[in-house]
């Protein structure tokens, strides 16, 4: 297996760090999977993690200029790491006014993704610093677990408010409660709502649109929705204020998809950047 | 005792307090008499023999750090005739009087410090804008004197370099880093993070930033060597460092052996003394960062980023990993790794085991960097009468007669 990346373009290196630190924000550990066209930041939703599940698309292109992979073998064209992405994350940082930047896998005291940096200085020989991410190489018998989490069949999907004042919303509902309910229809309105012994909150927002139906792999197939009625799922609010915290980039097109007293799937895209997260209800 | 801090000096000497006070609690402050600095120097050598000293170590000895400021560096300076004076202040109080630079610099016209010893009070009073008084009295206590034997004359490798680089250098680290490995050949320097454990090797990440001499003012090398030592120590000097845009200089000698970093100018001079953890590794020759593979820029050589060796011996036992060779014990008179290792050392080894106790939770158990370099002058005490004084190459003799 191998795997060497080289970003030159510093608007390409600043993004891709970017993408980084904010799954470095949402989650501690996950795997990156790499095939010769794209790379995946994973985590797959089980117990341990709470039920939270992510999925982050990028295509390499968009961001490397120089892309090279062989992986596992040939029917199995990929390679699955388990990283810290904060350490990614913190290794890119430090590189940002690098005249190249190299991602390579290799095996140091352990198998490392080394990020290799050429750095300006004023004399003629350039500074050169490596970080070596530790990172565990994930076997084959265990991909199945990664793959991309299908479209749920959801009852409602709808387009979200500014990220940013969901955020400012729920970080002032977090103080009131643990728990959140997230209901939407699909003639474009949403609630936020929390309910404890004393006070009851909830924020309104309208207007704001539903994807075309028709979107997505698996759709409801029963008789049409009654588009006013309300599909709801009652969350534990910290994953959401998490999922919102990381965000650093507005995303062109924001939406997500409820599965009435389910899951709840947010679904942020970029131009060149795909993420999904899964929140699980909680009872 | 009376001494005025006029102008732009005011920040140089709240600087020197914030430097100082990333080292140690106390701020030992002695106005310095003797014709004989303690802390020699190569070039800039304060000869002038009056000034004002402002020192902390911290608890485990393990590092130190000193200013001195001559006369000049202040526009009034008188220190009591006859006995010799110095006491110790909680360096947090001093802090409190210099507590925001940036307003001191825009409102502060002088400092007057002034030694009232019938209250055993330093009185920092602040001249500011607008007529106004601002007056600290912070009692003090009688010290030991607190000096560092250490002598840069004899430290075959040195460097002298823009803080600007040390700074970049250390901006890769995360600030909860403690310890780097510096390693030095004839034409590089690399600096590392230093992880102690075996089983932290695994899992954490592993930085290193190679410097050419090139970016040095002044880049001497006698021997290829390594040195650790504590980088939480190393901020407080680079701070102010670059905020004075002095170059700073490096002085060692061999592991085990303290790393001294000073900054000078005509008036004033700081130093800053680090153990260094005595692991007698050389270079380090079983990673691919060896010497000579950093001499020209890492070839694109796709080919050693194979992993299939790694692979196979997945489902197998993994065989355990490339350990860097273990610290030894040497028998360099510089060394003093471990409390139970032989203390031939001029140290007062068993007031060192009691000081560990006295170790902060949030200090690393700094077993390793046992203080090396403390030949002074604390009471003599029923252990000190015991203790070999050793000769010593980097040692001056024993300091001056405390009676």
């Amino acid at each position: 297996m191998r795997f060497r990346g080289k970003i030159v373009d510093v608007a390409c290196l600043n993004h891709f760090t970017r993408v980084v630190t904010t799954i470095s924000k949402l989650t501690k550990t996950c795997v990156l999977r790499l095939n010769p066209d794209k790379l995946f930041f994973v985590l797959s939703g089980k117990v341990a993690n709470g039920g939270v599940g992510m999925w982050c698309e990028l295509s390499q292109a968009n961001f490397f200029d120089e892309y090279q992979m062989e992986g596992f073998n040939p029917e199995n064209n990929e390679i699955c790491l388990e990283v810290a992405p904060e350490n990614l994350s913190r290794a890119l940082k430090t590189v940002q006014n690098a005249k190249s930047v190299k991602v390579k896998l290799t095996k140091k005291h352990c198998p490392c993704l080394t990020v290799s940096a050429e750095l300006p200085t004023m004399s003629s020989i350039s500074r050169v610093v490596t970080h070596d991410v530790p990172v565990d190489v994930i076997p084959t018998r265990l991909w199945h677990e990664l793959k991309e989490p299908s479209m749920p069949d959801f009852d409602v999907s709808i387009y979200l408010p500014p990220l940013k004042t969901i955020k400012n919303v729920v970080d002032r509902m977090k103080n009131l409660s643990n728990f959140l309910v997230i209901e939407a229809n699909m003639n474009g309105k949403m609630n936020l709502k929390i309910e404890t012994d004393l006070v009851s909150v909830s924020t309104h927002f309208r207007d704001l649109g539903n994807p075309p139906s028709g979107d997505g792999a698996s759709q409801d197939g029963s008789p049409t929705r009654d588009p006013h009625s309300m599909a709801e799922v009652r969350v534990d609010i910290r994953k959401l204020q998490q999922f919102l915290v990381g965000q650093q980039v507005n995303p062109s097109k924001s939406m997500c998809n409820i599965v009435h007293q389910s899951v709840v799937h947010l679904i942020l895209l970029h131009e060149d950047v795909s993420l999904q997260y899964f929140i699980p209800s909680v009872a | 005792m009376q001494c005025v801090v006029t102008g732009g000096n005011v920040k140089v000497l709240a600087k020197a307090i914030h430097s100082l006070s990333r080292i140690g609690e106390e701020l030992y402050v002695e106005p310095q008499k003797d014709g004989v600095s303690c802390c020699a120097t190569v070039r800039n050598t304060i000869t002038s023999s009056c000034h004002l000293a402002l020192r902390s170590v911290n608890s485990s000895r393990s590092a130190y750090a000193c200013f001195l400021f001559a006369p000049l560096f202040f526009s009034r300076y008188s220190i009591p005739n006859g006995k010799d004076f110095r006491c110790k202040i909680a360096i947090k109080s001093v802090q409190s009087v210099f507590r925001s630079v940036a307003t001191l610099e825009k409102t502060v016209e002088k400092c007057h410090i002034e030694l009232d010893e019938e209250n055993d009070r330093l009185t920092f009073t602040l001249h500011c804008k607008h007529g106004l008084l601002k007056t600290h009295n912070l009692s003090y206590q009688d010290s030991e004197s607190l000096q560092a034997m250490f002598d840069k004359d004899a430290c075959t490798t040195n460097f002298r370099v823009n803080p600007r680089v040390l700074v970049d250098t250390v901006a890769h680290f995360p600030p909860s880093l403690e310890e780097v490995t510096v390693t030095v050949s004839d034409e590089r320097m690399w600096v590392r993070n230093y992880v102690e454990d075996e089983t932290e090797r695994s899992k954490a990440m592993l930085t290193e930033l190679c410097l050419a001499s090139d970016e040095f003012d002044h880049f001497v090398v006698k021997a290829h060597n390594s040195f650790t030592f504590c980088l939480k120590e190393l901020r407080g000097l680079l701070v102010f460092a670059e905020s004075n845009n002095l170059p700073v200089s490096m002085y060692f000698k061999e592991p085990g052996c303290p790393v001294v970093l000073s900054v000078t100018d005509s008036v004033m001079e700081g130093n800053f003394v680090l153990a260094t953890l005595s692991d007698g590794s050389s270079p380090p020759k079983n990673k691919s960062k060896g010497a000579h593979t950093q001499q020209s820029l890492p070839p694109d050589d796709f080919m050693n980023d194979d992993m299939d060796s790694y692979l196979i011996a997945m489902d197998t036992s993994v065989a355990s990993s490339a350990a860097e060779p273990p610290a030894s014990t040497l028998t360099d008179p510089c060394t003093s790794k471990l409390p139970e290792a032989n203390h031939k050392t001029r140290t007062h080894s068993e007031e060192e085991e009691e000081e560990e106790v006295a170790d902060g939770p949030d200090r690393p158990p700094n077993k390793k960097f046992r203080s090396l370099f403390f030949g002074s002058v604390l009471p003599p005490s029923p252990q000190m009468s015991t203790q070999p004084v050793t000769t010593q190459e980097v040692l001056a003799s024993d300091s001056e007669d405390e009676s």
